[in-house]
C-alpha cells in the first residue's frame, strides 16, 4: 500500500510526463491499483492501519486511561473525601480529567508516523489529506474519547456522582471528545516537527477546548439539577459538525507546514 | 487595484510608502491620546456611582478594542500571506502579536485595578473577563508557536494558521463564556451603563480609542519597518539604502 502510493504519487504531483512513463514501463500492478482504487479505499486503508496500530501499542491506548483514573483519585485525597462535596464538583472535575487525558494522548498521534516516514507519504498520496486525516483523527476518538466516556460513569460513582446523570455524562463526553480530537490534531499537526511539542501543544489546544468544557459539563450538572439536557447536547453536537467540517482542512495546512519545516 | 496589491507586497515599496505614513500617525496618536486622556482625568465629569474611578474606562476600554481588532488583523495578515504569499503581511503579524498580549494584558490589570473600588475585589470570573483571559492565551499561543520554529518560513505559515483558527474560535468561545457566566452567576454586577453616558464622559473615550488606534498603526508600520531591514538584510535595495545613509551621515 504505502510503496505504491510514494510510486504514483511521486510521478502524478511532480511531473505529469513521469507518471506516463511509469506506467508504460512493466511496473508492479500495485501503481495502476492505488489510481483505481479512490478515495474510501484510502481512507479505510488509514483507518485500518492506524486501528492495527493502535491495537499493537496498546500501552497508548491504555495511558490516558489510567491517567484519567488517577488524576480523579488524586482530587478526594487533596481536597475532601466527603461524598455531598465531591457530588457537587464531580461533573466539573470528571470533564476536566477527561479532557486532559484526550490532551495527553494527542502528542502521539502524529508523533510516530513523522518519526517513521509515514506521514510523508500521507501528504504523497493522490487522495486529499484531509479526508485522510479524518480517517486517522476518528481512529484517535475511538480508542481514547469513547473509552474515556465509556470509563467516566464508573469514575463519577467513585466521585458519588448524583444518580441520574450517568448516561449524560457518556454521552456528553463521547460527543466532546470527538470535537477535543478534531481541535487538538490541528495543535499536534503544527506540533509534531517540534522536538519539545509537548507543553506549547498543550498552550495551543487548550484555550480552544473552553467552549467544548462549557457545555459538555454543563450538560452533566444540568441532568443532576433536573433541567433539559437536550440544549447542551445539541450545542456539542453543532460545535462538533463544525469541528467536522473546518478542522480537517487546518490540519492538513498544518501537516503541509511541519512536514516541509 | 491587482498591481497596486502586489506593489505593497513588495517589501521594498511598502518600506518607502510606509517612512511617508508613519510620521501622521504617530502625530495623531499624540494629539489625540494626549488630548484625549487630558479632558477625560481631568475634565470629564465624575460618575455619580463610582466617582472618579471610572476614569480607568478611558484606559480600559481603548485597549480591550484593541486586543480583539489586533488578533483579527493577525489572523487577516495571515490569511493575506497564505494565501498571496505577501511576506510584508506576515512580518506586520509577526510584530503585532506582542502588542495584542500587551493590549490584552493592560485591558485585564485595568479591569482589576477597577474591580477593587467597584466590585470589591481584584479578579471575577466575569464573562468578559474570562473571555479575555482566554484570548491572552489565545495570543501566548501564537507566538510561543512562532518562536519554537527554527525554519522561519514554517514558523510564519504555522502562525497563521493558528491565529485564523483562533480568529474562527474566538466568537464561539466568547458565546459560550457568556452562556456559562449566565448560568453559573445572575447577573450581579453588570457595567453596561453605557448608553446612560453623558456626551462629556464618551466623547473623551472615542477620541481615546481613535488615539490607541493610530497608536498601534505608527507602531506596527515602524515595528514593521525595522523587520524588513532584518530580513531583507542580504538584499541589494537594503545594502543600497544602507550605503545611501551612511554617505549622508559624512
Amino acid at each position: 500500500m504505502h510503496s505504491s502510493l510514494q510510486g504514483s504519487s511521486h510521478s502524478s504531483s511532480d511531473s505529469p510526463s513521469g507518471y506516463r512513463q511509469a506506467t508504460r514501463m512493466p511496473a508492479p500492478s500495485v501503481t495502476l491499483r492505488v489510481h483505481k482504487g479512490g478515495l474510501m479505499v484510502a481512507v479505510k486503508a488509514t483507518l485500518m492501519r492506524d486501528v492495527t496500530l493502535l491495537i499493537r501499542r496498546r500501552g497508548e491506548v491504555l495511558n490516558p486511561l489510567v491517567f484519567f483514573a488517577l488524576v480523579i483519585t488524586l482530587f478526594p485525597i487533596a481536597i475532601s473525601p466527603d461524598p455531598e462535596l465531591l457530588a457537587v464538583i464531580a461533573p466539573g472535575l470528571l470533564w476536566v480529567a477527561a479532557l486532559l487525558a484526550a490532551l495527553l494522548s494527542l502528542d502521539s498521534l502524529f508523533r510516530s508516523d513523522y518519526d517513521d516516514g509515514s506521514l510523508e507519504q500521507l501528504l504523497l498520496a493522490p487522495q486529499p489529506l484531509a479526508a485522510l486525516s479524518l480517517a486517522k483523527v476518528a481512529v484517535h476518538w475511538l480508542l481514547t474519547g469513547l473509552p474515556l466516556a465509556l470509563m467516566a460513569p464508573l469514575l463519577g460513582i467513585m466521585l458519588a456522582l448524583p444518580a441520574g446523570s450517568y448516561a449524560v455524562l457518556a454521552l456528553s463526553l463521547a460527543l466532546g471528545t470527538a470535537s477535543l480530537s478534531l481541535i487538538g490534531a490541528i495543535g499536534a499537526a503544527l506540533t509534531v516537527g517540534l522536538a519539545r511539542g509537548g507543553v506549547l501543544l498543550s498552550l495551543l489546544v487548550l484555550p480552544l477546548y473552553i467552549p467544548v468544557l462549557i457545555f459538555g459539563a454543563g450538560a452533566v450538572q444540568a441532568a443532576i439539577v433536573g433541567d433539559g439536557v437536550s440544549a447542551h447536547l445539541a450545542i456539542l453536537g453543532a460545535l462538533l459538525a463544525a469541528a467536522l467540517m473546518l478542522a480537517p482542512w487546518a490540519i492538513a495546512a498544518s501537516l503541509r507546514i511541519s512536514i516541509n519545516g | 487595484m491587482w498591481a497596486f496589491i502586489h506593489k505593497l507586497g513588495s517589501p521594498k515599496w511598502f518600506y518607502g510608502i510606509s517612512a511617508k505614513l508613519q510620521p501622521w500617525f504617530w502625530v495623531a496618536a499624540v494629539l489625540l491620546i494626549v488630548s484625549g486622556s487630558l479632558w477625560g482625568l481631568a475634565f470629564a465629569p465624575a460618575d455619580y456611582q463610582q466617582g472618579n474611578s471610572f476614569r480607568i474606562i478611558y484606559v480600559h476600554v481603548p485597549a480591550a478594542f484593541l486586543a480583539q481588532s489586533i488578533f483579527i488583523s493577525m489572523a487577516v495578515s495571515g490569511l493575506v500571506f497564505m494565501v498571496w504569499k505577501i511576506k510584508v503581511a506576515d512580518m506586520a503579524a509577526a510584530m503585532m502579536a506582542p502588542l495584542g498580549a500587551a493590549m490584552t494584558f493592560v485591558a485585564l490589570f485595568s479591569g482589576a485595578v477597577w474591580g477593587v473600588p467597584t466590585w470589591g475585589t481584584w479578579w471575577m470570573w466575569d464573562a468578559r473577563l474570562t473571555s479575555m483571559l482566554i484570548l491572552l492565551f489565545l495570543y501566548l499561543g501564537v507566538i510561543a508557536l512562532r518562536g519554537a520554529f527554527t525554519s522561519r518560513d514554517s514558523a510564519s505559515r504555522a502562525a497563521s494558521v493558528l491565529a485564523m483558527v483562533g480568529v474562527i474560535n474566538i466568537p464561539i468561545i466568547k458565546y459560550s463564556v457568556d452562556w456559562w457566566y449566565t448560568l453559573h452567576q445572575p447577573a450581579s454586577f453588570t457595567l453596561t451603563s453605557r448608553p446612560t453616558m453623558p456626551t462629556e464622559m464618551w466623547l473623551p473615550l472615542v477620541i481615546m480609542v481613535l488615539g490607541f488606534y493610530s497608536f498601534f498603526i505608527a507602531l506596527t508600520l515602524m515595528r514593521t519597518r525595522s523587520e524588513i531591514l532584518r530580513r531583507e538584510a542580504s538584499k541589494r535595495w537594503v545594502h543600497d539604502l544602507i550605503k545611501a545613509q551612511v554617505e549622508e551621515a559624512r
